[in-house]
């Protein structure tokens, strides 16, 4: 069934069952994300970029996590939305190592066109910068990772799990040292991962390489 | 179920009924005195074992013969460990003793058991009205108590069913198998409980969601996964009457029609998994948990499922994953647990305090409960009430009492005739209230009101020498270090006010901290997934609010108000007070940051000073010269002889 919805009083289609966020998207209307992935029955919901307004709601919502409904009002670009996005990014940004000429997602980065969407300078002068020790991982066989890129969306944990039945990839340690890690498996034949570079493909920063001798 | 059912169920009830209280008449008739131990784990922390072990020796030394019986705990931490002597050939009522140290263990059985005095100045009080000695029902640690939860704590021994039961344990099942679930749930429901886990929603309507769910596999879960550093409400309770929350486990799966169930319990707590272990087991003997339950037709499976001790673990989505065997990080709701929770079936997950209520719920009714408590939140509070308070312990209160009569009243105000400062309610994630807000009622909205929270029953009190801006940072501390790691606003968002806190602690504040604090805290509560993120700056919005000017004490002036930040205080002697030739602080301090000066008395070196206060502990009260400052630049300058001087004195 088709819905209609006014989105910043533009009037778009969608169809039942979709959520508000790929509505938008489908209808070029940009909203930042950063951990969305389509067709995830339940959604991360991590990244908190995406927040919208929806009319009879108080508060900004995250979009991913909202199913399209008839007539549904919503605003994309109130100054409450910007207000979370940009704290957001900057917050992202505080512990990112902006180094884009040497990284090899420059000019192919989320995180850039989500700073210029959202007119936010890539260094934020009010946060100070927190940067981890370990610049790049390189324990994994075909991978090498790199925390100080990485915003922990967790695709390429996701993908990773849908692709191989488990998850090379995980989530380990807690609060601020959450890292993406693979538990330095370096045992290949113990690994599921193929070096089929999905997590590469899926990962919206240059947190991820596939190592160039593989 | 059929009325033929209900016939079933009497029969087999009474049958363990009747053995229950020939049990409990065997017990109370033999003619021989009872000693009562507390033993959950905050009486063996204070002690207890020994204390049981010395009463076990002294009455084989005398030759005395009485029963000793483990109960649980009281809720009287201040006086742990806690014994009830129960003597009646000495003429005397049972009397409550505080603090029995394996001393006084062998001196009560020598002098009261076997001489019958019961040693006056011993006494804290006789735990019945009588005419000979004063009774802990005079106190009003005693008196303004109300006691529906933890009624039978401290009373049975969590280790035998049969002492629960005699107390009316399970009959409240036994009523509830022979309504409809409907009825069961219309009941819960008109008592107006609320949630005991912090967020306050209506259990009945919970309930009755999960009811109206269609699929057949429905699951319940005990929720005692209680992580705030200083709260153990939930470790208590089930440690010292884990029937009563198993009966109400068994009666919220009868009404929402779950045939499984779950306890899900840190295994920080070994003593709490033990117990409701040996509870599901001694219930599922007696046949009143497993297969048709007291011969009725409902089932219903209960395990322990034992968590590994991340706070985050608590948020009900989270726990969910635990179980299911991923890394405990929340989800967004909805989907609420009630509609797609463990293994995607419906599931009811309820705070082990919110549980214990249901049995005597539904034992007295819900016009009963409604009775006890305010309009909108019924019912008991139970806290455990820590830090500057000289009744430190587990209290329960009808709700609506107010902040003063708690603190004041019930729990005997501050220690050290200190005044009051501010107190933080609902564990690390609660707010902090000045003295303006101790007439303030508890109950679940005005505390949110004020910018706190009833949380699941954690209270620090704290006094005048509690610097503010420390406490947030600590607390700030805990949340950071237990926060998942899923969502950026909590990840790395509390960091930054973690590392903010703790510049102005050091008296390194920059310009613009106090508004990047406000401001990036109400970001954080409405940005982030979960409770923990938006609850997590609660510490620092409320101190913000309530104590500013110690906010702009540190950022400004570096300056600790409270004396307590160590980068912003320094220690010196008043050389008009401190004694010639007194060496008390210089022996005890740690780094020999104390010298000797020309004329004998004491200096502090600042450079090698740690700032640990032992000095203050040493100097004898009749001089009292050690003074604290802050900012450490106002030590007056006390000159230094030269070294050589300091080695010949040595």
């Amino acid at each position: 069934m088709m819905l209609k919805l006014l989105v910043d009083n533009q009037e778009i289609e969608t169809r039942e069952g979709k959520t508000l966020l790929q509505a938008c998207l489908d209808n070029q209307i940009y909203i930042p994300n950063l951990c969305y992935l389509e067709n995830v029955e339940r959604p991360s919901a991590s990244c908190r970029m995406c927040f919208v307004e929806i009319e009879g709601i108080k508060q900004p919502v995250p979009s991913c996590t909202v199913q399209v409904r008839d007539e549904m009002v919503v605003k994309t670009d109130t100054p409450g939305v910007r207000q979370l996005q940009r704290t957001a990014l900057r917050l992202l940004l505080s512990v990112h190592d902006v180094d884009c000429k040497n990284c090899h997602a420059n000019k192919n980065c989320e995180l850039q066109n989500i700073a210029k969407f959202l007119k936010v300078g890539l260094k934020p002068k009010r946060l100070e910068r927190y940067l981890k020790e370990t610049q790049i991982d390189e324990t994994h066989p075909f991978l090498n990772h790199y925390p100080n890129r990485c915003v922990l969306c967790g695709k390429c944990v996701h993908i990773c799990r849908g692709k191989h039945g488990q998850s090379v990839l995980t989530f380990a340690k807690r609060g601020f040292d959450t890292v993406i890690s693979t538990y330095s498996v370096t045992d290949v034949s113990s690994l599921a991962c193929s070096d089929c570079g999905s997590c590469v493909k899926a990962c919206p920063v240059g947190a991820l390489a596939l190592k160039e001798s593989s | 179920m059929s009325p033929d059912n209900h016939k079933n169920i009497d029969l087999k009830f009474n049958t363990i009924r009747k053995e229950a209280e020939k049990r409990r008449a065997a017990f109370r008739d033999a003619p021989v005195p009872k000693i009562h131990i507390g033993m959950a784990t905050c009486g063996i922390a204070s002690g207890a074992l020994e204390t049981k072990k010395a009463f076990e020796e002294a009455l084989v030394e005398n030759n005395i013969e009485a029963r000793i019986h483990t109960v649980g705990c009281f809720g009287h931490c201040y006086a742990e460990p806690v014994v009830i002597i129960d003597h009646p050939d000495s003429g005397f009522p049972p009397i409550f003793y505080h603090e029995v140290t394996p001393g006084k263990a062998k001196m009560l059985v020598k002098l009261f058991l076997g001489d019958g005095d019961p040693r006056f100045e011993h006494i804290y009080g006789a735990t019945e009205e009588n005419e000979l000695i004063p009774s802990v029902t005079d106190f009003s640690r005693f008196n303004q108590e109300k006691r529906i939860v933890m009624e039978k704590c401290g009373r049975i021994d969590p280790e035998d069913i049969y002492d629960y039961i005699a107390a009316g344990g399970y009959s409240t099942l036994v009523r509830a198998l022979k309504l409809d679930p409907e009825e069961v749930i219309k009941e819960v429901e008109h008592s107006g409980l609320r949630g005991r886990g912090g967020a306050g929603f209506p259990t009945g309507r919970k309930w009755k969601l999960a009811k109206s769910v269609i699929e057949q596999d429905k699951i319940v879960i005990c929720n005692a996964d209680e992580g705030d550093p200083g709260a153990y409400m939930d470790r208590t309770i089930l440690e010292s009457n884990p029937h009563q929350v198993l009966e109400g486990m068994a009666i919220c799966a009868y009404a929402v029609g779950a045939q499984q169930a779950m306890v899900y319990v840190r295994s920080e707590y070994p003593l709490a998994v033990k117990l409701v272990t040996n509870a599901i087991q001694q219930a599922e003997k007696l046949g009143i948990l497993g297969k048709g339950i007291l011969d009725s037709t409902f089932d219903l499976k209960i395990d322990v499922f034992q968590g590994s001790g991340a706070f985050v673990c608590g948020e009900e989505t989270a726990l969910i994953r635990s179980i299911e065997g991923y890394r405990g990080m929340p989800r967004h709701r909805p989907p609420y647990p009630v509609q797609k929770g463990l293994w995607d079936k419906p599931t009811v997950i309820n705070n082990v305090k919110t549980l214990a209520s249901v049995p005597p719920i539904l034992n007295h009714g819900a016009t009963w409960y409604r009775g006890i408590g305010t309009q909108n939140s019924p019912g008991t509070a139970i806290f455990s009430i820590v830090g500057n308070v000289v009744h430190a312990g587990l209290v329960e209160i009808p709700m609506g009492v107010s902040l003063r009569t708690l603190i004041f009243d019930i729990c005997g105000g501050i220690p050290n005739n200190k005044k009051f400062k501010a107190v933080q309610i609902g564990g690390p994630s609660g707010g902090c209230l000045n003295e303006d807000f101790l007439d303030t009622p508890i109950d679940f909205d005005s505390l949110t009101k004020a910018g706190a929270m009833m949380g699941s029953g954690g209270m620090v009190v704290m006094d005048e020498d509690t610097c503010m801006v420390e406490v947030a940072r600590y607390f700030l501390d805990f949340t950071q270090k237990e926060s998942c790691g899923k969502c950026t606003f909590c990840r790395i968002g509390t960091y930054h006010l973690l590392k903010i806190l703790r510049r102005l602690t050091k008296g390194e504040g920059l310009e613009g901290d106090l508004e990047l604090l406000e401001t990036l805290s109400q970001d954080i509560q409405t940005g982030s997934l979960c409770g923990l993120g938006k609850t997590a700056p609660n510490p620092v919005l409320t101190s913000l609010k309530y104590f500013r000017n110690e906010y702009e004490a540190h950022a400004k002036e570096k300056r600790c108000p409270a004396l307590m930040c160590r980068a912003l205080t320094a220690f010196y002697f008043d050389l008009e007070l401190c004694a010639r030739g007194c060496d008390a602080c210089a022996t005890c301090c740690p780094v020999d940051a104390v010298f000797t000066t020309s004329n004998r008395k004491k200096g502090v070196d600042q450079e090698l000073c740690v700032k640990c206060g032992e000095c203050l502990v040493a100097c004898p009260p009749e001089y009292d010269a050690v003074r604290k400052v802050s900012p450490p630049h106002l030590v007056p300058y006390i000159e230094k002889p030269p070294e050589k001087n300091k080695k010949d004195h040595k």
